[in-house]
């Protein structure tokens, strides 16, 4: 006997995921959201906890592998949830059109520990429009030697755009590398210095 | 690649198995009570998703936690609203829970609890006897016999009905 499949239509699917969204955000079961902006430089993957942002992705750091890490890291209780990161896409809305220079955002910093959370830390004193050398961060960061780690540091950044590892440069005028690539790093920079 | 004792996000449980749970829902309960058997299945299983065991079959744990709301829709027909207060307008749908074929679906909901749970989770989930039994709580040869009944019910119905064989 064959039983015909009843409906399961994606705009019902979509309903209800939404629907879960809002109950799971009202029974405390939300631990991670994230959502999808576009931006000049790709399509950012941005993901927030209870706390604040947690991680910003570029497209080719594939976001499947991503939002796995973020499930081992942190919790595997992910929702694709829009709303709970309207903010945050505003605001890097209003910073590629250059209407922003700092992002007024809770931060989740859990991602960076040690060295590499004392560089993430101090990378905001930068500046809009200014760039410092990795020298110049590993001294502010108080460990003028550990040059190689602000780059570490730097690449591993969690939260890029937002904690804005592009302005950091090599000492001899170089670009440097960077985590979403190089073309984006120039793109970034080069809409700082116009706005 | 993910290790495979890593519980993935719980978004691509949703994306891969929501459609089926709300095919089960809808044939189990019908359309209406379907969407909050499957709102309250999704919300039970984000809770208990951190403690799942790895290399379980999630589709069955799925359609287990859906017959445990099940049975309380088909206990009770009286449910707590949830709370909607940032939830859009639902989107018009088309005729639920088939197209045609809802005369079918009626005969199966007047199937007896059990033998449309056979049913539905054997036909509509895929699952074997053997998930069928865990979740029903019998044996496997009582869940294929609860599921034979349940089509020899549906046969009668249809031979009755319209003179025909399905």
């Amino acid at each position: 006997m064959n039983l015909p499949r009843p409906q399961a239509s994606t705009t019902d699917l979509a309903w209800l995921h939404t629907r879960l969204v809002v109950d799971a955000q009202a029974a405390g079961l939300l631990d991670l959201a994230y959502r999808v902006v576009d931006s000049p430089v790709g399509p950012l993957l941005v993901a927030a906890t209870g706390t604040g942002i947690v991680r910003v992705a570029f497209a080719a750091d594939g976001y499947d592998d991503i939002l796995d890490d973020l499930a081992a890291r942190i919790s595997p209780r992910i929702l694709e949830a829009p709303a709970r990161l309207d903010s945050a896409a505003r605001q890097l809305d209003e910073y590629f059109h250059g209407r922003r220079h700092t992002f007024d955002l809770p931060l989740d910093l859990r991602l960076a520990t040690g060295f590499r959370r004392d560089v993430i830390v101090h990378l905001p004193t930068i500046g809009y429009g200014h760039t410092a050398s990795y020298a110049e961060v590993a001294a502010a960061s108080g460990s003028p030697r550990a040059v190689r780690a602000v780059g570490t540091a730097c690449a591993k950044n969690p939260l890029p755009v937002i904690v804005p590892c592009h302005r950091v440069v090599r000492s001899d005028g170089g670009i440097g590398q960077y985590v979403g690539g190089v073309d984006a790093k120039r793109a970034l920079l080069q809409l700082e210095s116009s706005a | 690649m993910p290790r495979p004792d890593r519980l993935p996000p719980f978004e691509r449980v949703v994306a891969t198995h929501g459609a089926t749970v709300l095919r089960v829902c809808r044939a189990l309960l019908g359309p209406v009570d379907a969407d909050d058997a499957w709102s309250e299945t999704f919300l039970a299983a984000l809770r208990a998703y951190p403690d799942l065991e790895p290399g379980r079959n999630v589709e069955a744990w799925l359609v287990t936690i859906a017959h445990r709301k099940a049975i309380d829709v088909h206990r009770v027909r009286a449910r707590i609203p949830v709370p909607t207060e940032t939830l859009p307008e639902r989107p018009a749908s088309t005729g639920i829970p088939g197209s045609g074929d809802d005369e079918l679906w009626q005969a199966v909901a007047a199937l007896p609890f059990t033998q449309r749970a056979a049913v539905v989770y054997h036909h509509v989930a895929g699952l074997p006897y053997a998930e069928i039994a865990e979740i029903l709580g019998n044996s496997t040869d009582a869940a294929r016999r609860a599921a034979a009944d349940g089509r020899a019910a549906l046969r009668r119905h249809y031979q009755l009905e319209t003179g025909t064989r399905r």
